[in-house]
């Protein structure tokens, strides 16, 4: 049998890999690990260590904290990368909203990924600092 | 080993297993145990499934160890015997070292298969050989398997199949390339420059045998290689066993080991010429080889099972699955054996289960069989009552060396729950991830974990009032858990659950 590249061509078609060649995005690919969640099927978990980085390839999935729906989040979006970064548990539940699709990267597999692709990183800088503006402008 | 007048005649059953190898096996011994009714169905002529045939090159990379530090037959023992079957008499445990020459800790393909085939004579494991699976349809209450030997139908069918397919990945020219299944007799290989696709075990399994007589050997695909030297995890791509090339690649000895997605493959006469690009180091390479073997793994024969809607992941090649191995989209199908790896569980830190390994699998097997018995068959099984002074040195005991821990690490934990009345009950082997995501009162579940510094430790989740917090128990450089210091964290621990002085 032979598989389709269908992972490969839906991993380029997403902003945070679009700097990336071809072969890049394969090897990305090849990287992470596919997923699948079920409806309501907790993603990440608030408060449980050892969590990775995950990139939504398809659905749409809700972040909850204590119980609490405080966003949303859908295809391209990536999370857990706070955790990772941190060396913290999780501080919410990110839980699937319908089915949902993910590459996910484990985190102790994050570091050394970035390094070697520092567009993503990049890419991955610039969400932050969105997210950033968003907040304060939210407080302000 | 087929009896005279073949079991299990084309009929309802209240369970069809497909497959007789070892995850075949290993859920109808277990269901036999706990009284519940199921057919058996196989297509092969004898038990073994792929151990009949691989690995290629004769052994296995999953130890049984004849001499540890525990009695063998024991269930302690199970840990350091990943390849024997689980048996509740013990005169059934512990049966490959019985076959093993002494050489190895890795047993030969011959002695495995052989275990098995022991295992379900003395288990008296009933299966329908020669009756091949052909399809699947929803019926009445259940589903209806189409067989070559008629139709069967089921409340509940479990594919044991085996992720036994050989699969390619799409690129251009790989129809004609041979893949690991084909691999000639390593002699047919002298002097040749050998193109391998792939660095996974098979991909280092050929290397290692191709060593001593090709000329140059190269392996490429994407992801760089994971060694268990260095990740700690058994579910590395690559094992101790076959790192002799990887160690020539370091060296610079002529194997070369390349991060490389491959673009294309042409057949030019005699030779095959291979064009690359690099992916953690950017630049194409093309190669020139005298044979090439795809050593890119295998997929799932799920034929008809698509039809009913069957989620995969993976390149299509797996069936995505509950935390008890049941389909996440078509209820009432389950997945045995290795394709129980469908069931990804938390992986935590990155470590992977063992459920593609018997290692691992044999207890999901068996915790299958307990979930079957009691929710689609309502079957009332004896559960274990504990006193408040049984619960810490219970679970002590068992981080430290229940075999369910240690092989399905962060997988598969030892659960105890605590009832409103305070009666304690032992809920047995359940995975980590359905004891996190369910609902139910009080109780804790531990496991065995490795972290991201390669260390050992017990993860412990106390469940009260339906808030789950976790905490970490660190094992120490004997790897022993049952000391004071460790009873007394978990004591402390347990005491929003557990009435004053259970220590």
């Amino acid at each position: 049998m032979v598989e389709r590249s269908e992972i490969v061509d839906t991993m380029a078609g997403l902003a945070l890999f679009a700097d990336l060649t071809r072969a890049q995005v394969e090897g990305v690919s090849h990287t992470f690990e596919e997923q699948w969640f079920a409806d309501g099927e907790r993603i990440l978990r608030q408060g449980l260590g050892g969590s990775a980085l995950y990139v939504i390839l398809e659905g749409e999935a809700a972040v909850h904290i204590d119980g609490q729906r405080r966003a949303g989040l859908s295809r391209g979006d990536f999370f857990g990368e706070i955790s990772v970064l941190l060396g913290d548990p999780p501080s919410a539940d990110v839980v699937a909203v319908g089915s949902v699709r993910c590459a996910v990267l484990a985190g102790p597999d994050v570091e050394t990924f970035l390094l070697t692709y520092p567009r993503v990183m990049y890419r991955m800088l610039q969400a932050a600092a969105r997210r950033l503006r968003q907040a304060n402008q939210w407080r302000s | 080993m087929a009896e005279l007048t073949p079991p299990f005649p084309p009929g309802r059953y209240p369970i069809v297993i497909v497959g007789s190898g070892p995850g075949g096996l290993q859920l109808s011994t277990s269901l036999t145990a706990r009284n519940i009714a199921h057919a058996v169905l196989s297509q092969d002529e004898a038990p073994g499934g792929m151990f009949r045939r691989f690995p290629l090159f004769q052994r296995l990379i999953t130890w049984s160890k004849r001499h540890s530090p525990v009695g063998a037959g024991t269930r302690s023992y199970e840990w350091y015997d990943w390849n024997t079957l689980l048996a509740d008499n013990p005169a059934r445990r512990a049966l490959l070292p019985e076959f093993m020459d002494g050489t190895s800790i890795f047993p030969t393909r011959a002695e495995m298969e052989r275990s098995l085939v022991t295992f379900a004579e003395r288990s008296e494991v009933r299966v329908r050989y020669g009756c091949r699976w052909e399809g699947i349809r929803r019926g009445e209450d259940g589903f209806a398997l189409e067989t070559s030997d008629g139709e069967y139908s089921c409340r509940v069918a479990v594919f044991a199949v085996g992720m036994a397919e050989p699969w390619k990945p799409a690129i251009p020219g790989i129809d004609a390339v041979p893949h690991y299944v084909d691999t000639l007799p390593v002699r047919e290989y002298a002097n040749k420059r050998v193109f391998i696709i792939g660095k996974r075990n098979s991909a280092f399994e050929l290397a290692d045998a191709l060593h001593p007589w090709a000329r140059q050997i190269v392996l490429a695909s994407p992801r760089p290689a994971v060694i268990s030297l260095y990740s700690r995890s058994a579910s590395a791509s690559v094992r101790a066993r076959y790192v002799v090339p990887y160690e020539d690649y370091l060296l610079g000895g002529g194997t070369l080991a390349l991060d490389a997605s491959i673009d294309r493959i042409e057949r030019l006469g005699e030779i095959w010429r291979v064009h690359t690009t690099g992916t953690t180091t950017p630049g194409s390479l093309t190669f020139d080889a005298d044979a090439v073997i795809a050593a890119t793994g295998f997929t799932t024969p799920l034929g008809t099972l698509r039809a009913l809607g069957l989620k995969t992941f993976s390149r299509d090649r797996i069936p995505s699955l509950t935390p008890f191995w049941e389909s996440v989209t078509v209820p009432g199908i389950y997945f045995g054996g290795a394709i129980s790896t469908g069931a990804v569980g938390l992986r935590k830190y990155g470590l992977s289960s063992l459920s593609g390994s018997v290692s691992g699998f044999r207890h999901n097997m068996r915790v299958l069989a307990e979930h079957l018995a009691r929710t689609a068959f309502q079957a009332a099984l004896p559960r274990r009552v504990l006193s408040p002074t049984q619960v810490v040195p219970y679970l002590m005991a068992e981080v430290g060396s229940a075999p369910e821990l240690w092989n399905q690490r962060a997988y598969l934990a030892r659960a105890v729950s605590v009832g409103e009345d305070g009666r304690i009950v032992d809920e047995g082997i359940l995975p980590l991830q359905f004891f996190l995501d369910s609902s139910g009162p009080d109780g804790v579940a531990i496991t065995v974990e490795t972290d991201d510094r390669g260390e050992h430790r017990s993860g412990v989740y106390v469940r009260h009032r339906g808030v789950v917090t976790e905490r970490v128990l660190p094992a120490g450089p004997l790897l022993t858990f049952d000391t004071p210091d460790h009873r007394a964290q978990l004591y402390d621990l347990l005491k929003p659950l557990l009435p004053s002085g259970a220590l």
